[in-house]
């Protein structure tokens, strides 16, 4: 079973490399989007540090609902899923496996370019190093949830759209202890409490999202 | 087996270079009984078809006829296991289809109307991973096998969007000559968009299949003959 | 057709039922609401430190009360019909949809003419607040999933898988709201902050309980019929009623 994970999970990464472009169109909006709060709020200090977690997180969030609406859509298209769905190993095993090339071309990029951009918003290096490691649990429940979502919007035409609307709900706990983690190494406390819960969340996720993706795939092939 | 079938194995077996799968010899084995029983099929809210009665044996080759629009691509997706019926049941060796340790999954093959192929793979790869997905094991390999029975050798680094319609229709039958298991094949429009050498490959495929032992359940508007086939009719079982 | 010998189950017999049902449930309401209101705004005492803006709590809490119902029993007439393919239970489900999004917004709503008078300002992130305003988004987005899908049978099913995940992930979401709450606790600013009920507050808070459950049953089985003769509209019962 690792093994088809791994051979989907492959095959989702030679795709991306040879659209490579496309691949990269999310991190692209990641910098941008964060890039114009300064503008918007103006340049002082102060206000960008304290504002710097929420921004970079919710920009995350939007980048990584922004990708993850193609995740299906393209199996759908010509016919592979119904073969995915068909195959005599679980569904579960091809949607981790999904889920992963995902996270993969879409989370890692964010999470190694958030220092930059953490950089422009003159947060303190251990805020900086707090936000990436929050992002690095974080990105994969966006990842995961995103799945879920995609999955039930499958085909529909106001698919994008509707996906943020059944997604980001959801993804406000990851949202409030990634932040609050930043928020406490700023105040000097220990971040220790909200990365448990971050690290609970992703196990939790984990092992109800790729199920809840796999029963939502077969309800919206029906 | 009847001396008829046993000879046209045999035939076949001289012919045709087979590799032996695991279960035994390619005339050993016999595809398990994919039935159906007083099936109904709703699209949107009407109602297509019902008290839908199928049986595919082992070593039939059944032609699903009907004309557009009767329901034949929604009942193979209800055969498949992709749909759930508005009615009745279908069972794979007497056992509901969802239940049992999966032999259903691994007896049947479903190749729809889209051919699964992805545009940025090359045939190879496109091939093997469908193979992947089935468990057939060395998919590469036995990848490079099939596409040679379907006569695609020469194409087989080309992305897929590189070929033609036809090229692409036999890509996706390609799967069927994997591996030699007798399963129960549901071909929806497996004619589409090939020439007539390729119809008699694939024709080829379908009748040595049976002749192993599986079943073959498929759609098609082309006048093609296939030895042995019987017909079967959505007309009588349209609802109003 | 008859899955269940059950009276609801049949979507012919539920019509019937409902029919006879939903003007009991009408009066029903009016004569709750009509006493509600009378003892929580005749009868029960202003309060010491509100004064008398307090006593839109006997809508605010009833109305935040039927909103988390509604989205329980909506999930589970949702997962009923899609374990046991019962069509009716589906159907059910759609119809609680939008009145459980009604409450959710007169709860919010109503937080907000509470918290001007009280505190000065008209929104306040408070814990409780904030969850039901997801809890709106999350009505809102098994709505527009559900009308978004054409095939009834898809629409039914996604919409139980989405409110099941809703359910699931409800109490997670308000934990972390909670917490989220007590970090950036400034002022003393919360909706806990009730005044110490005197009976007469709880009997009308009850009242009104029993006014918005009346009328979510009146309201839903309207509802419901209309959804049954739409989706049911191919069978011969349906053609009957016509004539």
């Amino acid at each position: 079973m690792i093994g088809l994970l791994l051979a989907v999970t492959r095959r989702d990464l030679l795709m991306a490399r040879r659209r490579r472009m496309e691949a990269l169109l999310p991190l692209g909006f990641f910098v941008v989007a964060a890039g114009l709060f300064p503008i918007g709020v103006g340049p002082e200090s102060q206000t960008l540090r304290q504002i710097a977690p929420g921004v970079l997180w919710v920009c995350a969030l939007l980048a990584a609902m922004l990708s993850v609406t193609q995740m299906f859509a393209s199996d759908h298209h010509d016919g592979s899923l119904e073969q995915m769905v068909l195959a005599p190993q679980p569904l579960v095993v091809v949607v981790a496996g999904k889920v992963l090339a995902h996270w993969l071309t879409s989370g890692i990029p964010l999470v190694l370019t958030a220092p930059l951009i953490g950089v422009l918003f003159d947060m303190r290096a251990q805020s900086i190093v707090t936000l990436t490691l929050t992002l690095l649990l974080g990105t994969p429940i966006l990842s995961l949830l995103g799945a879920v979502g995609a999955a039930l919007t499958l085909g529909l035409r106001s698919g994008a759209a509707l996906m943020f609307l059944l997604v980001l709900p959801l993804t406000v706990p990851a949202l409030i202890f990634g932040t609050g983690a930043v928020g406490a190494v700023d105040a000097g406390l220990s971040a220790q409490a909200h990365m448990s819960l971050l690290g609970a969340l992703l196990i939790l996720t984990l092992l109800g999202a790729p199920l809840a993706a796999a029963a939502a795939l077969r309800i919206s092939l029906d | 087996m009847s001396t008829d079938r046993f000879r046209r194995c045999a035939v076949f077996t001289i012919l045709t270079p087979m590799k032996t799968d695991s279960s035994g010899g390619p005339c050993a084995g016999r595809t398990g009984v994919l039935a159906a029983k007083s099936l109904a099929c709703r699209r949107g809210r009407r109602l297509l078809f019902r008290g839908l009665n199928l049986r595919l044996d082992a070593g039939s080759v059944t032609w699903l006829r009907g004309t557009n629009g009767s329901g034949k691509t929604s009942l193979m997706r209800i055969l498949a296991g992709l749909s759930a019926p508005a009615q009745g049941s279908i069972t794979w060796d007497g056992l509901p289809l969802n239940q049992g340790d999966g032999a259903a999954r691994r007896g049947i093959v479903y190749i729809g109307h889209a051919n699964a192929l992805k545009d940025d793979l090359s045939l190879l790869e496109a091939v093997a991973f469908l193979g992947r997905l089935q468990g057939v094991d060395a998919a590469s390999a036995r990848a490079l096998t099939a596409l040679a029975r379907l006569g695609l050798s020469a194409r087989r680094d080309a992305p897929v969007h590189t070929l033609s319609q036809g090229q692409r229709r036999r890509g996706a039958l390609a799967r069927l000559a994997l591996d030699d298991a007798p399963r129960t094949w549901l071909l929806d429009e497996p004619y589409d968009a090939l020439d007539r050498d390729s119809a008699m490959l694939v024709s080829g495929l379908i009748e040595a299949h049976a002749a192993r032992g599986g079943a073959v359940l498929l759609t098609g508007h082309q006048t093609v003959t296939l030895y042995g086939a019987r017909e079967f009719d959505l007309e009588p079982h349209r609802a109003a | 057709m008859n899955l269940r010998p059950n009276t609801f189950a049949a979507p012919s017999r539920f019509y019937a039922m409902a029919g006879t049902l939903t003007p009991w449930f009408w009066a029903a309401a009016l004569l709750f609401g009509l006493t509600g209101l009378y003892v929580g705004f005749a009868i029960a005492p202003t309060d010491f430190q509100q004064g008398d803006a307090y006593r839109i709590i006997f809508i605010h809490v009833p109305a935040a009360w039927m909103s988390m119902l509604i989205y329980l029993v909506l999930a589970f007439w949702a997962a009923w019909g899609w374990m046991l393919n019962a069509r009716m239970a589906s159907m059910y489900a759609r119809a609680l949809a939008p009145t459980g999004a009604l409450f959710t917004f007169i709860a919010l709503w109503t937080g907000a003419l509470w918290g001007k008078p009280t505190w000065g300002t008209w929104w306040v992130w408070d814990a409780r607040l904030t969850s039901e305003f997801i809890l709106l988004l999350m009505y809102l987005g098994y709505i527009a999933l559900t009308e978004a899908i054409d095939d009834p049978r898809r629409a039914a099913n996604a919409g139980a898988l989405l409110a099941l995940v809703g359910v699931v992930n409800i109490p997670i979401i308000y934990f972390s709201v909670r917490w989220w709450n007590t970090l950036h606790q400034g002022a003393t600013i919360s909706m806990t902050a009730a005044p110490k009920m005197v009976s007469t507050m709880l009997t009308a808070m009850l009242l009104m309980t029993f006014c918005f459950w009346s009328y979510s049953f009146a309201v839903v089985f309207t509802r419901a019929r209309a959804i049954v003769l739409e989706q049911e509209s191919d069978n011969e019962w349906v053609k009957g009623l016509e004539r």
